[in-house]
């Protein structure tokens, strides 16, 4: 039974959870995030924190260190740490300003895994390696652009801390190094490649049928990679080997998260995340997490006897009783749990490759908790989604 | 409505639910701005093919879509001379008051009658497929305000004359 809390009536544009998930990071398609507690049974705001002066478009909270990293579209990231105020002595949130060198907006960010840099996507047809200089005490960038013909529209980290991939509107996702000589160890070769010094171009699919990337991911070992575009469709690429895309009929996806090695959980316009699940030898959807049940039991208290006022019956009774034509308030309300564009979805719960619970927020302002191991086939439902 | 415009209106419908799928998207060509792409048109990648669904040669509707916006023009049907100053009439009193339309352009796109201008502001604002009626239902019911128009003129028109006649 997926968790549904109601943050706000603005749209959710990002969200990151902290390690033991009592906090929760939000950008609530403002200039302002938000630090929002769990107090049992909702998400209560208890922090703002204030210095971008244009919208938020990404948040990342690193689990170990405790750092957040919020980039948006003024063209700069801060990091956010926890010190105590000098002059009352409580811990707050304090902003580092960092050189990204951009002079575009910043649309996405990630802390890589050892938390020692991230990486900020930007509309300045560039990638911002960024990493700590003890020295001067603040965040330097690296910048990743030969290849990058567009807006990078998302990045995510592989687990060996080197290689990045990169999503972007001139249709391509990339694997690219941002090895970083201060700071990395000389990674092991791997399926990527063996000699990967920083701005190596390790790999470049295109979209299938040519739509914006709109998401990468990582596969938990890094071994395989999978993205989603505008095309509707999504691709599960294996260096060197094939790369499956499985086209859909549905609207595009947008975000997407792997739980295990061998599945992939997206989700997007369509309002629903999609579960995915395959190996090299071919991948398939296998149905979504959201069953339905939830909406249709919103659909009003007087569902009382055997016909549910469903179709026919309902219309006739609303014509007769109330004067109303058969398009009532009900048909305001979307089927899935989601009322809008779910724009990022997040491991929740688990440790990497064995992901149970995925968190999502979307433009309907609503966060959602969701098992991944409830799977249900979405055949039945789609006939009955109105169009 | 009627069955001749269904399988068009359908056609309008689904192409629009598609096109709806937007997402907030910074310029890439001037700093710090945030602009409709399908109305600045920076830059060519962000943009989709345009797409013309056609019922005759006098009623279409273009649809042009963006990634953080679409533009959506529709060429009312207009059979003579009175349906066209009807038509141009119409759309010039709605034009005026764009801003309680929210989506209408002030201006139409050459070649068509009334356009709607739609940013991932209103999608995110307003439900989608709420946005999807409002125009479908726009479209079914324009032709018949334009047809009700011309007929009341003309029954007027009659009155006019036939008054005008009796009093020799």
């Amino acid at each position: 039974m997926p968790e549904i809390f109601s943050i706000s009536p603005t749209p959710v544009t990002a969200h990151a959870f902290n390690a033991d998930r009592s906090q929760l990071a939000v950008s609530l398609n403002s200039n302002d995030a938000q630090i929002l507690t769990h107090n049992g049974s909702q998400w209560a705001a208890t922090e703002m924190l204030t210095e971008h002066d244009k919208t938020i478009t990404s948040i990342d909270w690193a689990p170990n260190s405790n750092q957040i990293v919020t980039a948006s579209q003024d063209r700069n990231a801060y990091v956010w740490q926890q010190s105590p105020d000098p002059k009352t002595g409580t811990i707050v949130w304090k902003p580092t300003l960092v050189l990204l060198r951009i002079n575009r907006a910043a649309t996405h960010v990630r802390w890589s895994p050892k938390e020692d840099k991230f990486a900020v996507a930007s509309g300045d047809r560039a990638i911002a390696i960024c990493s700590f200089d003890p020295e001067n005490n603040w965040w330097v960038s690296k910048l990743l652009k030969k290849p990058i013909r567009s807006t990078v529209l998302a990045v995510d980290w592989h687990p060996n801390n080197v290689l990045l991939a990169a999503g972007s509107a001139d249709m391509k996702a990339r694997v690219l190094s941002a090895f970083i000589k201060e700071i990395d160890e000389r990674p092991a070769a791997g399926v990527w490649g063996s000699k990967l010094p920083f701005n190596t171009i390790c790999a470049e699919f295109a979209s299938a049928a040519g739509g914006w990337v709109h998401g990468v991911a990582f596969s938990p070992s890094g071994d395989v990679l999978a993205f989603v575009s505008h095309d509707s469709s999504i691709s599960i690429a294996y260096p060197g080997g094939p790369v499956h895309n499985i086209r859909m009929p549905t609207l595009p996806l947008v975000t997407l998260t792997w739980t295990t090695e061998d599945s992939i959980v997206a989700a997007g316009h369509d309002c629903q995340p999609l579960v995915f699940s395959g190996s090299d030898a071919g991948w398939q959807e296998i149905g979504t997490l959201d069953d339905g049940s939830h909406a249709a039991s919103k659909t009003g208290p007087g569902l009382t006897g055997r016909l549910n006022k469903s179709g026919a019956f309902g219309a006739f009774q609303n014509a007769d009783s109330r004067g109303q034509s058969s398009i009532t308030s009900t048909d305001t309300k979307l089927l899935t749990i989601h009322q809008n564009t779910i724009t990022s979805i997040r491991p929740y719960q688990g440790a990497p490759g064995q992901v149970t619970q995925v968190s999502t927020t979307a433009v309907d302002g609503k966060l959602v908790i969701w098992d991944t191991a409830s799977v249900s086939a979405l055949t039945g439902r789609m006939a009955a989604m109105s169009m | 409505m009627s069955n001749v415009l269904r399988p068009y209106l359908g056609a309008v419908r689904s192409t629009l639910t598609a096109a709806l799928t937007l997402e907030n998207f910074s310029s890439q060509v001037v700093e710090r701005h945030n602009k409709p792409e399908v109305e600045a048109a920076g830059s060519k990648e962000v943009l989709l093919n345009p797409l013309i669904i056609s019922r005759n040669e006098n009623e279409r509707v273009l649809i042009e879509p963006s990634i953080n916006s679409i533009r959506l023009s529709i060429k009312i049907k207009q059979a003579d001379e009175i349906e066209r100053i009807l038509c141009h009439k119409f759309t010039r009193f709605m034009m005026q008051r764009a801003e309680s339309f929210i989506v209408l352009r002030r201006k139409p796109v050459p070649g068509y009658d009334i356009s709607f201008l739609i940013t991932n502001t209103h999608s995110e604002t307003m439900l989608k497929h709420k946005i999807v009626d409002f125009i479908i239902q726009f479209m079914e019911e324009v032709d018949r305000e334009i047809s009700e128009m011309k007929l009341s003129l003309n029954a007027r028109a009659r009155i006019v004359a036939e008054s005008y006649l009796l009093a020799v």
